[in-house]
């Protein structure tokens, strides 16, 4: 069994499992410490040092890379602490395209978050020479855009597509000031080995990584996407009768908060005007509208005539595993055949 | 050992025979100094031209002395005469000094610098009585300059490799020993116990251990790794192995840059040549110790000097610090326990090795044992390589051995350390040049690198330049070396073009400190240093700057005006050179400079004739007109 550490953090005394990070025993207890390049899926980094705490009132270590120890006092907040963060910050916002109003991360947006939690004041940053980068922003990907002047270079993104998608799509290129996150050779995303999966895009912490719709959902609802045979959880947005876009589960031990592209952005086939809802029959080489009884009717009566060798079913990935089931059970017992298949290939 | 020891005798019998026989001995100095300043050239001259007077002699390339100024270095040792040493032969001179020296005895007296040896000729001096090699102390460097650096006979027969063996007859337990009673601290930047850091990698347990040499030299103005590595070669192959036997490490990388291709291809035939001959390999000396040396080349950048950065490069990544704990000792290259130790470090623990751990803390101080290299650049009449011992004070350094400020100038300010130390001004040149003292007046003894500065130097440009330096060589991951040192440079770039604000002197020592406190890696922590050092010794030019629109070394062009005076006689050169058409003028008459035409490039001051004197540049006259 892992071991089990008492600490008191600002305090207050809590418990938490051996190797935890001081970062994360704290947020798992509701006590905020300021961070923009933790992620809770992702190995730490130390790189936004912003999460700075003092140990039995020793010196600043950061909480993300220090696990927690039996007994330990910590401590979230000084003037020391504030003052290093305060100056992070101010240089943070110094250097970021303050475009809230139109930003993708309005409401969600780590470096909001934290200047509201600091108490960030305009006449400091005053002091400070803004940058003004002018960098072009990459729309190329259909689903979401890059805006290299909004990233605050906190890595998540390239940590995301190395330690969780594997693929390594992402890195730092040039050096000091000039580094911005990008592609191999720096070219658009779309010419990159990117798969577009977003995964990236949802652990920004701003809005540099941002989808291109981001349509706000009134409420959700909990399901299973349809593409292939994994089963990921997902949340759909819902707006009107709309569906607006798609969030994982983390709940969800198949993927654990993590999609694909198909299941992240392959959804405008919901609402799609080419879209079937309704059966079609052939009459005199033309496909025609028909009423399902019809239909019905028509299959069934195909159906007893074509029982046995003749006969092979093929299932949709994109139905229930009971579907499935059904499937088969209904061409093996009825339609007396081993003739069946799916497309879980989509 | 056997083989060792056979072929050490016949390598002192070949250094002997190449010392004492009655062809005369021509060495070169061909190092990068050597080889800028034409050596390749001379070497080839030297050859045709004794072989077409017919005289044989033994012509052979050596490394740097440290005597970088007088570039290109010739030496040559005549039968039963001290090896005189000539400098500044060009091309030009080859001749003259062939027929003047090795055909007629008589010494070009506008050539030579020195003798070597024990008798002297007429009133040449010798060489290591001048003041500038008197106060030096050379142990690191002792064989550069003097061996052929592609020979391994050469090293052989000058003490090398005995370190080797005797590390071998007394074991890793009193290899570590010796060098923690020789006080040996690190040579690339932080002075950390040697010893110590060795005992963290000793004590972690592991199938496998790294050693790896820093050969990333790169701070500006910094050559001793270079230097050595082009003059001895084998002083940093035999100090590697001593230290791999030591650690229990089978492997050993030199990280060396690629700009360095000199250096680079002597360490190949160094190691190529310690391969051949059952130094490095399996088995070494029959001691049942394997070990072999890899050179990685690194792309250049200063960040990779840092050792987790480096680590990096060295697995492929992208060279970014990574956070420590773990520290490298304990889990290092490929997550394997590592110890890296710079150039002069691994040179050292060869000298240990081979003299002894009391011989080596001779010299020093209490805490800092033994002698550093050091680069002296800068406004410095004798700019080189010198060695001296720990704890000679920055004035011998900058003064005796240095030779002062050139063209009657005044000194003003001292770098250590390179971009990573600070500034120390002319009051304090009394402190000892060991790490602590230099640590507490605020700069750091760093890898060596010592740039003087005269009154010319305006202090403000100076923390800029390093500014500019550190802002683009950090690597951008963390947030207060990224963007603190890009805000620092701003504002510095603002003050020295007139847009500083009363405000911006607070604000750089409060960023400054912000940057050294809340930085990943050692970049970032020290990379304030310029400016918080100059702001500390300096305030009042950054003052002049921002509230009297002065610049008081009359350097940023922003604050200053050129003016001619009425001495001028309308000799006309400053106007013919005038790239601005800014000066007015009839021959013969007094001219003047169209203000607002005007560029400031300082040609009209260079090119008139010091007899006259008549360009002048005044600071903090910005709107005044010329009649």
């Amino acid at each position: 069994m892992t071991k089990e550490y008492n600490l008191t953090i600002d305090g207050q005394k809590i418990i938490a499992q051996e190797g935890t990070s001081i970062l994360d025993a704290a947020l798992e207890n509701d006590i905020f410490i300021p961070h923009l390049c933790h992620h809770p899926d992702l190995k730490p980094e130390g790189a936004c040092r912003l999460c700075g705490v003092e140990i039995d009132g020793g010196r600043m270590v950061m909480s993300c890379l220090s696990t927690v120890g039996e007994g330990i006092d910590v401590k979230t907040d000084s003037s020391e602490i504030r003052q290093a963060r305060t100056i992070a910050m101010e240089l943070l916002i110094a250097d970021h395209h303050m475009d809230c109003l139109a930003c993708a991360a309005a409401n969600d947006c780590a470096l909001l978050d934290i200047s509201a939690y600091l108490g960030i004041q305009p006449d400091r940053l005053e002091r400070l020479r803004p940058s003004d980068k002018g960098l072009p922003i990459d729309e190329s990907n259909p689903f979401f855009q890059f805006d290299p002047n909004k990233c605050v270079v906190c890595g998540i993104c390239v940590r995301t597509c190395n330690e969780i998608v594997g693929l390594g799509a992402l890195g730092f290129i040039n050096r000091g000031f000039k580094t911005v996150i990008g592609t191999f050779g720096n070219k658009p995303f779309t010419e990159s080995i990117c798969e577009s999966c977003g995964e990236c895009v949802v652990r920004c912490p701003v809005g540099a990584l941002a989808p291109k719709t981001p349509k706000f959902a009134a409420r959700e609802v909990q399901t299973t996407c349809v593409y292939c045979g994994v089963g990921c959880g997902i949340y759909l947005g819902v707006a009107g009768d709309k569906i607006v876009n798609v969030r994982a589960d983390r709940e969800r031990p198949t993927n654990e908060g993590s999609l694909c592209v198909k299941g992240r952005y392959g959804f405008n086939f919901i609402n799609h005007p080419d879209r079937l809802t309704k059966p079609l029959i052939k009459k005199d080489g033309e496909f025609v509208e028909a009423e399902w009884d019809e239909a019905l009717e028509l299959i069934a009566s195909k159906f007893v005539q074509s029982k046995g060798d003749k006969f092979a079913a093929l299932a949709s990935a994109k139905c229930t595993n009971e579907e499935n089931y059904l499937i088969q059970k209904f061409t093996r017992a009825v339609m007396e055949t081993n003739t069946v298949d799916h497309c879980a290939r989509l | 050992m056997n083989d060792l020891i056979a072929y050490q005798q016949e390598a002192a019998s070949v250094w002997e025979e190449l010392n004492s026989n009655d062809m005369p001995l021509i060495t070169v100095g061909n190092a990068t100094c050597g080889r800028s300043a034409g050596s390749i050239d001379v070497v080839e001259a030297i050859q045709a031209e004794t072989a077409e007077i017919g005289i044989d002699c033994n012509v052979i390339e050596v490394g740097c002395i440290g005597l970088c100024y007088l570039e290109p270095i010739v030496s040559i040792q005549k039968q039963g005469q001290p090896m005189v040493v000539f400098g500044n032969v060009t091309l030009k001179q080859v001749k003259k000094l062939v027929a003047d020296y090795l055909v007629n005895d008589q010494i070009p007296p506008k050539l030579v610098i020195g003798t070597i040896g024990e008798e002297k000729i007429g009133d040449v001096p010798k060489l290591f009585e001048l003041p500038v090699l008197k106060p030096q102390v050379r142990r690191a460097l002792k064989r550069c300059g003097f061996i052929d650096p592609t020979s391994l006979e050469h090293y052989l027969a000058n003490s090398g490799y005995s370190g080797l063996t005797r590390a071998f007859d007394v074991g890793p337990e009193r290899i570590v020993e010796e060098v923690k009673l020789a006080g040996l601290r690190g040579r690339g930047g932080a002075g950390f116990p040697a010893w110590r850091k060795w005992t963290f990698c000793r004590e972690a347990e592991s199938d496998q251990k790294y050693l790896i040499c820093n050969a990333d030299e790169g701070d500006p103005g910094a050559f001793m790794n270079r230097s050595l590595i082009e003059g001895d070669p084998h002083a940093l192959i035999e100090g590697m192995i001593i230290t791999g036997y030591a650690l229990g490490a089978s492997v050993g990388y030199i990280y060396c840059r690629a700009e360095y291709p000199l250096a680079l291809e002597r360490l190949r035939l160094a190691i190529q040549q310690a391969e051949e001959n059952g130094l490095l390999g399996v088995n070494i000396l029959g001691s049942s110790f394997d070990f072999k040396i890899k050179i990685k080349e690194g792309a250049g950048a200063f960040v990779c000097g840092e050792e987790t950065a480096l680590i990096q490069s060295i697995e492929g990544e992208r060279g970014m610090p990574t956070p420590r704990p773990p520290f490298p000792a304990v889990s290092g290259l490929w997550g394997k326990p590592t110890i890296i130790n710079n150039v002069e470090s691994l040179a050292c623990v060869g000298l240990i090795m081979q003299n002894g751990a009391e011989w080596f803390a001779e010299y020093g101080t209490e805490k800092s044992k033994g002698t550093k290299t050091i680069a002296l650049v800068g406004k410095v009449v004798n700019s080189g390589l010198v060695e001296v011992p720990m704890g000679i004070s920055l004035r011998e350094l900058i003064f005796d051995i240095g030779g002062g400020v050139p063209d009657g100038k005044k000194f003003k300010a001292v770098q250590t350390g390179g971009p990573s130390g600070g500034c120390v001004p002319e009051e304090l040149l009394d402190i000892p040049v060991d790490y602590d003292s230099l640590n507490e007046v605020g700069t750091i003894m760093g890898s060596g690198g010592v740039v003087v500065m005269d009154e010319s130097t305006c202090m403000v440009d100076f923390a800029r330049y390093f500014l500019d330096f550190a802002e683009k060589e950090s690597c951008g991951k963390c947030v207060p070396c990224r963007l603190g040192t890009k805000q620092m440079l701003t504002i510095l770039e603002d003050i020295v073009e007139g847009r500083g604000k009363p405000e911006d002197i607070d604000l750089l020592e409060e960023l400054g400190e912000a940057v050294m406190a809340g930085s990943l890696c050692g970049l970032g922590q020290t990379a304030p240093n310029p400016v918080l050092t100059t702001l500390r010794y300096f305030r009042d030019e950054y003052e002049a700057h921002i509230y009297e629109g002065k610049c008081p070394a009359k350097q940023c062009k922003e604050f200053i005006t050129y003016h001619i005076l009425d001495s001028c006689i309308g000799c006309g050169l400053c106007l013919r050179n005038c790239s601005s058409n800014a000066i007015i003028g009839e021959p013969k008459k007094l001219h003047w400079i169209e203000q607002e035409l005007c560029h400031k490039c300082g040609v009209c001051y260079e090119v008139c004739p010091p007899k006259f004197f008549s360009v002048e540049i005044r600071t903090g006259e910005l709107k005044e007109e010329p009649a």
